[in-house]
């Protein structure tokens, strides 16, 4: 479970991020769907302890970050916006360096291994440098990487980005068996459709803040627009008099 | 602890599959520098004069006009070529190094000899023909000019006057140099080389695992592993340093192993390098790994990209192996302050072990501390940079 409250960043003059709380429930994935530049990234890298908050607070298991930010990065797998791999090393290579920095012990990791390769249909790529991988190669490994120590919480930064239609779907039925067994998802997007299609909660960012948040059919009859891209606009231009 | 390990472990292997690595650690210094050694002897021997003897050829104008020179000439292993040339011809040729050097007996020659007066001879030589005509008409020069003397001695000697008389001062130079300090500047180049072949083993790595890291987005995960940042960048150092380690050694085996195929003796020459000056340069040099590989990590965190790293880093290379390069123009005598400078500090300690001096364990002791206190500090400063929030780019 991750929750957020009252969170708050700013890089030099620019408030990037002024008022963002938000609960994300274990068996649950929560979107957060807002514009480019809304502030969903710098919030993200917040939870995943990349950037420090200015202000607010974030719990993830009930562990504050602040507090104890190495306890906290056990219970999360990040797959950040640029999941980069060392292309000199095999797939197999890049989630172990991960799991031993875990403190993973290398049977333990073997195994873990083993299980991601059939979870995400890595076998063609296991072995194989990562150097020459394609966008959905990559995103699987990164993927594998991020849960090598099974994290009870998962965070993605706009995972389907230049992924093809394939990968997309492969990547949403990762997500609902990973529901399906009790984690935590929080993932961003700007692209509404794939929201709606994937997630229990919806958390609608514009402009640092959370503007509006609740299930797809709450966001529906907030706005009273019937139609989703229309409500989706409503509650971004609403909330800042833009329209 | 255990961690700083994991990532020194991961750097080292990853690094040893990526060619650019393996050529600067692995090749770069133990191949060049046996080769720029053998070069140098090359040039210090070509000017070394042993070459005087060595027969050589000579195009003469008008040779018939002075046979009893010619013949001098040959006996002194030149050998005459006569040739037909006006004196433009004659500058032209030697221009355009048709011939290395023309010797022009103009046609009054015979009567001026016989009647004791001064008899010209014109000597065509390109003067910035250095090692080529140059040399050869001062070879040339020389046989004429001794005989010169000698004609003008036994002249004076017939008209009754003491030919000692023309020579008043007698200056005679004492040589004291010692076959190792006739090596000064090999040594000097080989310091300057087993520095440089260490800071080029670790580039590659220092830009890899700092800006490299962050161009392909690797970092971001990385950093979002349950441990410190700084961790992180020791790992990375660590790595660094092992590279630097492995080139500076296999660079000073390369040239020891070379000097032994080199007599330098034969050269005047004496370059105390065995196995046990071998091990003691790597001994004295490695201090400098660390502020090397720290200095190169802390520079490539501020750049944002793998080539602005790589220009950045070829201007650090250039600082400690500067005042190496100038060492000879400052003319600086080793004194003790001098050893608290890193680099510096190394190059003394390494050109008195090649020199066959033992260093005093007082310059050793202050040249390895200072160099590794500054390195520690310089790592200290590259960990506070990964725990800025700045570094993400």
């Amino acid at each position: 479970m991750i929750r957020v409250s009252d969170l708050r960043k700013s890089f030099a003059e620019v408030e990037a991020v002024a008022a963002v709380s938000f609960t994300a429930e274990n068996g649950e994935i929560t979107g957060l769907l807002g514009p480019n530049g809304a502030g969903k990234s710098t919030t993200l890298r917040m939870i995943a302890s990349l950037l420090k908050a200015d202000d607010g607070r974030i719990l993830i298991d009930d562990v504050d970050i602040a507090k104890d930010p190495i306890e906290a990065r056990r219970r999360i797998g990040v797959l950040s916006h640029a999941s980069g791999l060392y292309p000199h090393l095999t797939a197999r290579e890049n989630i172990r360096y991960f799991a031993v920095l875990h403190g993973m012990s290398r049977p333990q990791t073997d195994r873990r291994c083993d299980e991601l390769q059939s979870l995400l249909d890595m076998h063609d790529i296991m072995d194989r440098r990562a150097k020459g991988f394609s966008q959905g190669q990559r995103l699987k490994t990164a993927l594998a990487r991020a849960l090598v120590h099974a994290p009870k919480n998962l965070i993605l930064d706009e995972p389907t980005n230049g992924l093809d239609v394939m990968a997309v779907r492969a990547l949403r039925e990762l997500l609902s068996a990973l529901r399906q067994s009790g984690h935590c998802i929080l993932f961003s997007s700007h692209v509404m459709q794939e929201v709606a299609m994937l997630c229990d909660r919806v958390v609608v960012i514009a402009h640092g803040r959370v503007v509006a948040q609740g299930t797809i059919e709450e966001l529906r009859a907030q706005s009273a627009e019937p139609n989703l891209e229309d409500a989706f606009v409503k509650l971004i231009g609403s909330a800042e008099g833009i329209n | 602890m255990r961690s700083i390990f994991l990532v020194f472990a991961k750097e080292f292997l990853e690094n040893l599959r990526d060619r650019r690595t393996i050529m600067a650690a692995l090749v770069f210094g133990p191949v060049l520098g046996p080769i720029m050694l053998a070069a140098l002897l090359q040039i210090s021997t070509s000017r070394g004069g042993d070459s005087l003897d060595e027969p050589m050829t000579l195009a003469v104008v008008g040779s018939q006009y002075a046979p009893q020179l010619m013949g001098l000439l040959e006996s002194r292993d030149i050998t005459i070529t006569p040739v037909e040339l006006d004196e433009v011809q004659a500058r032209r040729a030697v221009r355009e190094r048709e011939h290395a050097t023309v010797l022009r007996v103009p046609e009054h020659f015979a009567t001026r000899f016989a009647n004791a007066a001064p008899a010209p001879l014109q000597l065509f030589v390109d003067a910035s023909d250095r090692f080529g005509g140059f040399k050869e008409a001062e070879r040339v020069r020389g046989v004429l000019e001794r005989y010169g003397t000698e004609l003008g001695q036994t002249r004076l000697l017939v008209r009754g006057v003491d030919p000692l008389l023309l020579a008043p001062i007698v200056v005679q130079p004492v040589d004291v140099s010692t076959p190792a300090s006739r090596a000064a500047l090999m040594l000097g180049i080989l310091s300057y080389l087993v520095i440089f072949a260490m800071l080029m083993g670790g580039m590659y790595l220092a830009i890899d695992s700092t800006a490299g890291e962050r161009e392909r987005g690797s970092l971001e995960a990385l950093l979002t592993m349950p441990l410190p940042r700084s961790y992180l960048i020791y790992g990375k150092i660590l790595a660094t340093s092992a590279y630097m380690l492995i080139a500076v050694s296999l660079t000073v085996a390369a040239c020891t192993v070379t000097l032994q195929f080199i007599r330098l003796e034969e050269f005047g020459m004496s370059i105390a390098l065995g196995p046990v000056s071998a091990l003691l340069i790597v001994l004295f040099v490695s201090p400098l790994i660390l502020f090397g590989a720290s200095l190169m990590t802390v520079v490539a965190s501020f750049t944002r990209s793998f080539r602005e790293a790589q220009s950045y880093l070829g201007m650090v290379i250039s600082v400690p192996t500067l005042p190496l390069a100038f060492i000879g123009v400052l003319g600086l005598t080793p004194t003790a302050w001098l050893y608290m400078v890193p680099s510096l500090s190394q190059h003394f300690l390494l050109t008195q072990v090649l020199r066959g001096e033992t260093p005093s364990i007082l310059n050793v002791l202050i040249s390895a501390s200072v160099s590794l206190t500054i390195g520690m500090i310089l790592a200290w400063v590259a960990g506070r940079l990964y725990e800025r929030e700045a570094i993400l780019g």
